[in-house]
């Protein structure tokens, strides 16, 4: 009696495991979802739909990836909803951005953290850059912040809302240079930042690297500097900010990658963080990537992993105070 | 003259057939409610990574034109504005549906969107350089101004009574603060899941707008099994031009209005019909026949909704700052071919942008071609008995909501503020006035907390919003606007008293 159960229970858990196994090696049987957390047209929805193009090929899933998009209170609105609602079969995943999720969940009202998902792979990385308007009286970092430091909180430096990486490299440097700017949140994304400055709305504005690249493309901004660890490909004339004295480091940098709920089978997980990198890695995404002056960063899973753990540090030391 | 060069380009086999692609696709897409615009733009981005950048371009630019004319469709026939932009097309346009008249009202709105949006992509393409640079002269303090301007016609907005109009007004703004603040940070009035990313704008419409109908209708179906069907005569395309001609004051208050209100990035598309509604009403002398099935009030909003597409490329072609949402999305579509957009661009890929430019001046008079060929037989969705039409009409609603975000919580929304207007307009309240306020909420709020952190770091905020020109010029147009409805509503008041003194003598 006691074999036969024991018989019974070894061939569950064989058949349990060959399940599992057969789970993944079926996996995708269907098309996936990547759930943005950002209207149609932004910047991650329309990284997310470029580096998901080829999803289809046989080489990569072959099945297609279609994206969701479910917009709302700068983010809070579609992650919530994917650690809540949302299956954790790989069949949903979302794109992530760091830093503005993790800095959400320190300041808590979320249901989320960086414990509830499990990232897959990085496709991007967008610095942040600190931009003046043309015109601007300003031509270096140290015109600024002697500007800062002697009219204090008379600074005013647009980005493009509230916990956002803009936010984040406005705070450092406010750190690092002891002094005080007044950051003005925008509604509207970082467009709508940039125009401020552009318009002269406001004194200067951190934004978008590859916003700035264009505005400056155009004539309209000059690029003080970019708070990343090294100088960018896209403009190796701009110096970092630690370059120009200030202690800042890449905490502010706008990853962009693709993550899966906590909870989903591990041999999903792997493959997906297998086969994904290479559809990130195509040269169909790449061309087209470099074409929108969208910065890629391709990031394997450990090293995502790794990332969302300091990112969490600094980012606890930087919010405490708030 | 440069860009007629270009316009060879339009015309080759596949970028003709692009053309007509996005503009029946676009009608179709922006009749179904829930496909905004910027949706289906976005949808569509897709497609062009296997065309060239100017073929993608061709096929954006027609979808953009002829989604915001067909979102007309189903404001007059059924009274769901497929977008904000036709709000006020259904105020009248449904009215005369109702009474038959749904092929002309058709006929009209398409004819007015065609004239208006000619003549804003002609902007477009001769005052460019000028208008790029007026557009930039609207910081937070002027948008804020706009907005109240806004607000001051509320009151007077499609309601037999100023006061119930101003408190279905203040009820829109008071839904407009629910929602997490991404300004200040903080959490407003988020008492369930659904409510933490405010009240989204297309299913808040479909509910107030569709869901008292849909009420009403069944309601009816109740009492009499009697099929109530309009007849819908075919109208003849000629009397609707000649009509068109006769309402040349609507017709011109809409696409001067809507020209301008394109052209300020960060206002958009969604108040130029409500806006140029109000005013063209102002200027009527048949001002009581407003809301009651006017041909001119649909002439005014549709040439406004259209007329403001050009323009709002405006910003985006040359300073590269994204106007509206659908803007925003362009710019994707532009950067996607490596296309930056700047000052030089007519000098960088003149190839590309005129084509574009002239692709939606063409989109426009085919949009208006295929428009009056479809009205004659989408008219006839008025002819449906009540009960079919009330679970059509249900069934699109529930669909254009979720569609919106995926989400169940816009469904609830929708059903809710449905159920609530439904009782509201029992009362005498009406929708209109409760959805400016809901869009212009967040516009006055927003700009009003921006301006006052600028103002702050500056010279305070009485300096900040009530000094400069374009400051005090606005400031007076909302004076104006305030003692005007006054002056009117006490008119009224005084006109249908005397009636009753006179029986009493």
């Amino acid at each position: 009696m006691k074999t036969l159960f024991k018989t019974a229970l070894l061939s569950a858990a064989a058949i349990s495991v060959s399940a599992t196994l057969a789970f993944a090696a079926d996996f995708p049987d269907r098309p996936i979802g990547v759930a943005v957390s950002y209207g149609a047209g932004g910047a991650t929805d329309f990284q997310a739909r470029i580096v998901t193009m080829v999803a289809g090929n046989e080489d990569i899933l072959g099945q297609p990836i279609y994206i969701l998009n479910k917009p709302g209170a700068g983010g809070r609105k579609g992650w919530n909803w994917f650690a809540t609602e949302a299956e954790a079969d790989g069949y949903t995943m979302s794109a992530y951005n760091i830093p503005h999720f993790i800095a959400q969940s320190i300041k808590g009202g979320v249901k989320y953290s960086a414990a509830s998902f499990e990232p897959v792979a990085n496709w991007g990385a967008d610095p942040a850059v600190v931009v003046v308007g043309k015109d601007s009286k300003f031509n270096t970092m140290q015109d600024l912040i002697d500007y800062a430091k002697a009219n204090p909180g008379k600074t005013t430096t647009s980005g493009a809302g509230l916990f956002v990486g803009h936010h984040i490299a406005a705070l450092q440097i406010e750190k690092a240079c002891a002094c005080k700017l007044a950051y003005i949140p925008t509604k509207g994304g970082g467009a709508a930042a940039m125009k401020a400055v552009i318009a002269g709305e406001v004194l200067a504005g951190v934004n978008n690297l590859s916003d700035a690249f264009r505005a400056r493309e155009a004539g309209n901004v000059k690029i003080l500097g970019v708070a990343d660890l090294e100088r960018n490909e896209f403009m190796k004339d701009v110096p970092t900010l630690k370059e120009a004295g200030l202690d800042v480091d890449n905490s502010s940098v706008n990853f962009r990658g693709l993550m899966v709920k906590k909870g989903t089978p591990q041999a999903v997980i792997d493959k997906l963080a297998a086969q994904v990198p290479l559809m990130f890695a195509h040269a169909r995404v790449a061309k087209r990537m470099k074409a929108g002056g969208s910065p890629m960063k391709i990031m394997s899973r450990d090293e995502v992993k790794a990332m969302w753990a300091a990112r969490e540090a600094t980012l606890k030391d930087l919010l405490a105070g708030l | 003259m440069e860009f007629l060069g270009y316009f060879g380009g339009v015309f080759e086999p596949i970028a003709l057939m692009l053309l007509f692609a996005g503009t029946v696709g676009g009608l179709i897409l922006g009749a179904t409610p829930g496909l905004s615009p910027t949706m289906a733009v976005a949808l569509l981005i897709p497609f062009t990574f296997h065309l060239s950048p100017t073929q993608g371009l061709i096929l954006l630019g027609a979808a953009y034109t002829s989604t915001v004319a067909g979102g007309a469709v189903s404001a007059i026939l059924l009274k769901i504005p497929g977008a904000p932009a036709n709000i006020a097309t259904a105020l009248d346009g449904n009215e005369m549906a109702k009474r038959g008249e749904g092929a002309r009202a058709l006929h009209l709105s398409f004819l007015a969107s065609g004239v208006g949006g000619v003549i804003g992509v002609l902007l477009l393409i001769f005052l460019t350089p000028v208008l790029a640079q007026w557009a930039l002269k609207f910081g937070p303090s002027h948008l804020f101004w706009i907005a109240i301007l806004g607000v001051t016609v509320i009151g007077s907005l499609d309601s037999k009574s100023f006061v119930k109009g101003l408190l279905s007004g203040c009820i829109g703004l008071w839904l407009s603060t629910i929602g997490t603040d991404d300004i200040m940070g903080a959490d407003r009035f988020i008492f369930v899941d659904a409510l933490s990313g405010g009240i989204t704008i297309i299913p808040a419409l479909i509910g107030l707008f569709a869901i008292p109908q849909v009420l009403d209708m069944f309601a009816k179906g109740r009492v009499s099994a009697v099929i109530d069907t309009v007849h819908v005569p075919r109208y003849k395309f000629l009397d609707s031009l000649k009509e068109l001609i006769r309402s040349f004051r609507a017709l011109s208050i809409g696409t001067v209005i809507g020209s301008i209100i394109g052209l300020i990035p960060g206002v958009g598309g969604q108040i130029a019909g409500l806006v140029a509604y109000d005013q063209a009403r102002n200027f009527s002398p048949q001002k009581d026949k407003f809301g009651t099935g006017h041909s001119e009030g649909v002439i005014a909003a549709e040439s406004a909704n259209n007329a403001m597409v050009g323009p709002s490329l405006v910003p985006l072609l040359t300073l590269s700052i994204p106007g509206s949402p659908t803007a925003a999305v362009l710019l994707g579509g532009l950067l996607i071919h490596g296309i930056f957009p700047g000052s030089d661009i007519f000098d960088k890929h003149p190839e590309v942008v005129w084509t574009f430019i002239n692709s939606m001046l063409l989109g426009q008079i085919l949009m208006v071609i295929f428009g009056i060929y479809t009205a004659a037989w989408a008219a006839r969705i008025a002819k449906a008995p009540i009960p079919i039409l009330a679970a059509g009409v249900l069934v699109l609603a529930l669909f254009g909501s979720y569609s919106v975000g995926q989400s169940m919580g816009d469904v609830q929304i929708m059903l809710v503020l449905g159920i609530g207007m439904y009782i509201l307009e029992k009362f005498g309240f009406s929708a209109a006035p409760l959805v400016l306020g809901l869009i212009l909420g967040p516009i006055a709020g927003d700009y009003f907390n921006n301006g006052s952190m600028i103002a702050a770091a500056q010279d305070g905020p009485w300096v900040y919003f009530f000094t400069g020109p374009l400051n005090i010029v606005l400031i007076v147009m909302v004076v104006a606007s305030i003692a005007y409805s006054f002056w009117t509503n006490m008119l009224r008041a005084s006109f249908a008293k005397s009636p009753l003194e006179g029986a009493s003598k």
